[in-house]
């Protein structure tokens, strides 16, 4: 089997994340947070805050943004960008939703690997 | 095209010198920056409070990497430069680096004075200058021990202060006969010392030092009178000298510091020197008011305003040791030509002294009270006669000015040119001017745009009060403060609102009380899941994903995404088996450090969260249960031994303290909740400083609250006497209620009682019986389905998709 040769992988069902909340999907290249609005729409940022590398999957999550756990910072999860006064961006992989099922971009990882 | 600005350093001079340069002439200067130390720019007035505790590095850094990245400057971290090249106008790093300049500033500072004394090169011996040395002091602090500071000057007695906060014992040696003698005068001195003797730091004054002793690593100091000292570090902290070799060898003019006129010009008309490396005028200084109007001229000089010039500066100190006020300025010595005016008063441990000659302040020492240095300060600086005003000169600018003792009116009639932030050499008016043409209304919004306050803080009362005179009611700081940017309601009012309106979830509480945003924020849905929690203790479903990580995973996150375990420990007490359990655990899980905690249990650090179920299934199979040690709840209750024990022992403190553990546990509460309970007024366990505490006396028990030991340090208020545990028991529960009920989020006990004040809480859970029991009651109530062991439920598969991934390429590609 090879996963990669299509570019979105099934990860598992939208309803295995709790709703404003996060899970973690684990990858070679480190941990990725996919995150479940209160609105059902889902995203995916590399688990690391742009200040000091902490893990966003943990932070409380409002709207379309998730406050990091270790120091408050904000960040978008639309475009990973921090909010307010911060400065700096959490890079986002590309997921979709179908039919229930939550779609992640696997060619993006094998991507960030080389 | 810009010109090549080259820095040597990157200190606080040389940072607000760019700050300004960079707000005059943003595109004239490529800057390249060169810094010894390998970090940014970061406010080392604030060291102390680091050392302390009180602040972490983050708290202090002025500019940030992204500033730098920002402003296109070009920063070499860690970088120390090892000559200038003045003919081909090159300077060059110890790594090879090399950078060309058209204009240089060299902001060497200064480095600390290590007296060459046996002994002097040993390890252990530390100077207390940059965070390396703070990062010393902490390591050595970590372990406990001992310490000896040598100088009892400005840095010596912070360094002191704030290696006893962190847990050393320490021993100041100073060789003068009183303290801070270069600021302060015998009297304050000695008020001084008696209040650094009260924090239990021992002072030694005249004391020489002869030699530091030891055989591979620091053991004492030994005087020379021959009394030995022991110490694991010596911090010398006798003062600094300028750091000027560099200049030196480039061949720039160079006398202790190096040589710079009033444009803050070296002898070669392309270079500048400011900060603790030049000397000015025949005056090298140390304190940073100094330093930023040095910086402020070479930034104006630089961005072509050749009027721009410094004329020195007359400097006052303030010491920041928290709860130590002292402000001294100018020349305080005793002489012919001079007249003094003093007051005293020992009970309020206050001491003013003015040095007054031909009718003008030439030196002020306040010690005990310091609001009006401000204003003398400005009165010296000035050279205001004070012949009209001065019978009641002394009693402050409330009393001389004539009017009444109204602290506002003292702020409106200071000038505009008064120094308000002597950190930052900010004037009244600079502040009024930026409140009026950029239209600021906050405290943080004066900070950030003037920077008014944003060093030590010491003057923001003062701010305050220029605030609230130039925005009139537009500013009100003790106005209700929103719970967050997503309403204008304070909690009072939220948690009003939720009981009269009957609001049972925190879409409701949103809807209903007409959120700005969609789905709150991290500030206040934590707080409507706990004031829901704790109004509708049986009805409310707890919200699991509008809590902390903490509480929601039921451990504590780590700076490095690990988290760590604390099994309760009822009244401290455990056996051999929990300890096994214990053992075994971090055994099997390979836990990487196992720590005691002072509220006495055991710290598991560093644990994978994936562990952390499989952990609390071994934990639970002994018998131990989550120590809450991550919520706002009930943490630890503290005991001695008690009469089971101890021969001074009036009562079982350890069973009481076991009673009450098992009566609170498990109850949410608006922030932690420690208590501690004393065997005798001995108070081993340290029952005074805690949220609640009790010391037992012959007579029964002595039940106090309201203590703290954290960012504020405060002795409790006493509730009452009670004669019975059962009664104890009682009305420690009821006030744990009604702070339950009252309390705002995030609010310790020592805060809601201050706030609602202590007649009220006597009031109902001492002298009302009925509103004793009527709290009680609610609070038994709450308990019951607030005792149920969080770990065990873990350990059973709650929650598990918390704790596993929701999908692994890792084991995807091993499968594969």
């Amino acid at each position: 089997m090879n996963t990669h040769a299509q570019s979105f992988v099934d990860i598992g069902a939208v309803v295995d994340i709790p709703k404003q909340g996060s899970r973690v999907v684990r990858t070679a290249q480190g941990d990725l947070a996919v995150f479940r609005t209160d609105d059902d729409e889902v995203f995916a940022l590399w688990d690391k805050c742009p200040h000091k590398g902490g893990p966003l999957s943990q932070g409380i999550v409002h709207g379309h943004s998730v406050t990091c756990p270790l120091h408050n910072w904000v960040i978008n999860l639309e475009d990973g960008e921090a909010q307010g006064a911060d400065e700096g961006c959490a890079r986002r992989i590309a997921v979709k939703v179908e039919g229930g099922r939550v779609l992640l971009d696997g060619a993006a990882l094998t991507g960030a690997a080389a | 095209m810009a010109e090549r600005l080259v820095v040597i350093g990157n200190g606080m001079a040389p940072g607000r010198a760019l700050e300004r340069l960079f707000d005059l002439a943003p595109d004239a200067f490529e800057v390249t920056i060169f810094n010894a130390e390998p970090r940014v720019n970061y406010d080392r007035i604030m060291l102390s409070p680091v050392l302390s505790g009180e602040k972490a590095y983050e708290d202090i850094i002025i500019h940030g990497d992204d500033w730098y990245a920002a402003r296109g400057i070009t920063l070499h971290k860690g970088c120390k430069v090892t000559s200038i090249d003045r003919t081909a106008k090159v300077v060059t790093g110890e790594d090879g680096t090399t950078a060309g300049y058209d204009k240089l500033i060299v902001a060497t500072g200064s480095a600390p004075i290590i007296i060459p004394v046996p002994g002097h090169k040993l390890p252990g011996v530390l100077a207390y200058r940059d965070l390396d040395d703070v990062e010393a002091m902490l390591g050595a602090a970590a372990g406990g021990g001992k310490a000896v500071v040598i100088g009892g000057g400005l840095l010596g007695l912070e360094a002191a202060a704030g290696l006893k906060m962190r847990g050393m014992d320490v021993t100041v040696l100073h060789l003068m006969p009183t303290l801070m003698e270069r600021q302060l005068d015998p009297a304050a001195g000695y008020l001084l010392e008696r209040a650094i003797e009260a924090r239990g730091i021992k002072v030694i004054t005249r004391a020489n030092t002869h030699a530091i002793v030891g055989e591979d690593k620091v053991e004492g100091v030994r005087l020379d009178d021959g009394t030995e000292i022991a110490a694991d570090i010596v911090v010398m902290a006798v003062g600094i000298k300028p750091s000027a070799q560099l200049a030196k060898e480039a061949g720039l003019e160079v006398n202790r510091g190096i040589l710079v006129d009033d444009q803050m010009r070296t002898s070669d008309a392309d270079i500048y020197a400011l900060g603790e490396c030049v000397e000015h005028r025949g005056i090298c200084y140390g304190l940073v008011a100094p330093l930023y109007e040095m910086a402020k001229t070479a930034a104006a000089q630089l961005s072509g305003d050749a009027s721009a010039s410094y004329g020195g500066s007359v400097t006052s100190t303030k010491l920041k040791v928290t709860g130590i006020d002292l402000f001294s300025a100018g020349d305080f010595a005793d002489a012919e030509d001079r007249e003094e005016i003093v007051l005293r008063d020992a009970a309020a441990g206050i001491y003013k002294r003015l040095v007054l000659k031909d009718n003008k302040i030439i030196g002020v020492v306040l010690y005990g009270e310091t609001a009006d240095g401000a204003w003398f300060f400005d009165l010296m600086k000035k050279g205001t006669d004070i012949a009209e005003m001065r019978e009641t000169l002394i009693f402050g600018q409330s009393f001389a000015g004539g009017s009444a003792l109204d602290p506002m009116a003292a702020v409106a009639a200071l000038p505009d040119e008064a120094e308000i932030c002597g950190c930052n050499g900010i004037s009244k008016g600079t502040i009024v001017n930026a409140i009026r043409t950029q239209g600021l209304t906050t405290l943080d919004q004066v900070r950030a745009h003037t920077k008014a306050s944003a060093s030590c803080g010491t003057c923001t009362g003062l701010v305050e009060k220029v605030m609230k005179l130039t925005l009139g009611d537009a500013y009100n700081p003790s106005a209700v403060t929103p719970v967050c940017g997503c309403t204008d309601l304070g909690h009072d009012d939220v948690r009003r609102l939720i009981v009269t309106k009957e609001l049972k979830s925190i879409p409701a509480v949103m809807q209903e009380l007409e959120w700005r945003s969609s789905g709150g924020c991290a500030k206040c849905r934590p707080a409507l899941n706990y004031y829901l929690l704790s109004t509708w203790p049986l009805d409310y479903h707890d919200d699991n994903q509008s809590r902390f990580i903490n509480e929601r995973v039921h451990a504590n996150i780590q700076k490095n995404g690990t988290y760590s375990v604390v099994p309760r420990m009822w009244g401290g007490i455990t056996t051999p088996n929990e300890l096994r359990a214990i053992a075994d655990v971090a055994d099997k899980f390979a836990i990487p450090t196992v720590k005691m905690t002072g509220g006495q249990r055991v710290d598991l650090l560093g644990v994978k969260k994936e562990d952390l179920p499989a952990i609390w299934a071994d934990l639970s199979r002994a018998g131990l249960v989550s120590g809450h040690a991550y919520g706002k709840a009930l943490r630890t209750v503290k005991t001695c031994v008690g009469s089971t024990w101890c021969r001074f022992g009036t009562q079982d403190s350890t069973g009481l303290g076991i009673k009450l553990e098992k009566f609170l546990w498990g109850s949410w509460t608006p922030a932690k909740v420690k208590l501690a309970v004393s065997g005798c007024p001995r108070n081993c366990s340290e029952a005074t400083c805690k949220d609640v505490g009790i010391i037992c006396v012959d007579s029964g028990y002595e039940i106090h609250y309201a203590g703290a030991a954290g960012l504020d340090i405060k002795g409790t208020e006493v509730l009452c006497h009670a004669a019975t545990e059962e009664e104890t028991i009682e009305i420690i529960g009821a006030v744990i209620q009604m702070y339950r009920e009252q309390g705002r989020y995030l609010e310790r006990i020592y805060k809601w009682a201050k706030r609602v004040g202590h007649d009220a809480i006597k009031e109902a859970v001492v002298d009302d019986k009925e509103k004793r029991k009527a709290l009680l009651d609610r609070f038994i109530l709450s308990q019951k389905k607030a005792q149920e062991d969080p770990w065990a439920a873990r350990a059973n598969g709650t929650d598990a998709h918390e704790f596993a991934p929701l999908f692994d390429f890792t084991r995807q590609e091993a499968a594969e």
